[in-house]
């Protein structure tokens, strides 16, 4: 069982879990929901369970995610890391397979992105 | 302290989306009624999906050159503007609630249609143009926007969409 410790009013489930040893809270996705809990460790493992080596440009993007929700409080959209961060599109898709929004917001330990665009 | 658990690994279910496909036949050139299949699209890219856009009757205009950064909304005849229908018809009405539609557009982060378009075939979508209306509107592929991939027929469209969940807008 995971170890509830929080149940936000219609959101997921927040939890303690262990990712590679360290306790931090994710939520019912595996998804971690404490900004300050990452570490580039952290997200190294991360992107290894979902069959991801990590990069120099795939640090690129994560580093940019992380920084950008640091000033705006939300994750970043694929146009957004487009556009702000300098990062091609496609080369998103190269580096996160198919559902690079969502890929980098798990590695990054950050929320899904929740704008429709 | 309780020991905990490994944390969950979402799956992205990688497999499955890789078996979904989604076409989009765009037939409307309105401002109001373009939006809703580029987002559709760029949504179920972002999620995996192999996606199709058919630009058909007046949808041609989201994809022809001259009038793609130039659609317009009318709130003539639209009850959801809850506006007198009556003045809905005054001269400079529709500039001015286009106008409005693009501040609120841009208000809210989301890109222009040259620039959607751009996004939606960087993410690796696809647009084709109807051959029907190109014959129609008498234009050639040069006239269209330059990712377009070709001027295909109705049968071309069939079979391109085969197995493939269709939404027409």
């Amino acid at each position: 069982m995971l170890k509830h410790d929080s149940n936000e009013k219609g959101g997921r489930a927040l939890s303690l879990a262990t990712i590679a040893g360290h306790e931090v809270h994710v939520d019912d996705e595996g998804f971690m929901t404490e900004y300050d809990e990452w570490s580039e460790d952290l997200g190294k493992t991360l992107a290894s369970n979902i069959g991801i080596e990590m990069t120099d440009d795939h640090w690129n993007a994560i580093r940019f995610l992380r920084e950008d929700y640091k000033s705006e409080g939300v994750t970043a959209t694929l146009r957004r890391v487009t556009n702000t961060g300098g990062i091609p599109t496609k080369q998103l898709f190269q580096l996160f397979p198919k559902k690079p929004a969502k890929k980098m917001a798990y590695i990054a330990g950050l929320p899904k992105p929740v704008g429709c665009v | 302290m309780a020991t905990t658990i490994e944390a969950p690994i979402p799956t992205f279910e990688d497999e499955s989306s890789g078996e979904r496909k989604l076409a989009i036949i765009c037939s409307k050139g309105s401002l109001d009624m373009a939006y809703p299949g580029l987002v559709l699209a760029n949504a179920a890219l972002s999620e995996g999906i192999e996606t199709h856009l058919f630009f058909t009757f007046w949808g041609f205009d989201i994809i022809n050159k001259e009038t793609m950064d130039h659609l317009k909304f009318t709130p003539l005849g639209n009850p959801a503007t809850h506006m007198p229908p009556m003045l809905m018809g005054l001269p400079g009405m529709t500039s001015f609630a286009t106008h409005m539609m693009k501040k609120q557009i841009e208000g809210i982060d989301i890109p222009d249609v040259p620039e959607f378009l751009e996004l939606i075939t960087d993410a690796g979508g696809h647009l084709w143009a109807c051959r029907m209306s190109a014959d129609m509107m008498h234009l050639e592929e040069d006239d269209l926007y330059d990712r377009v991939e070709a001027i295909i027929n109705a049968a071309d469209f069939i079979e391109i969409s085969e197995g493939a969940q269709t939404i027409f807008i």
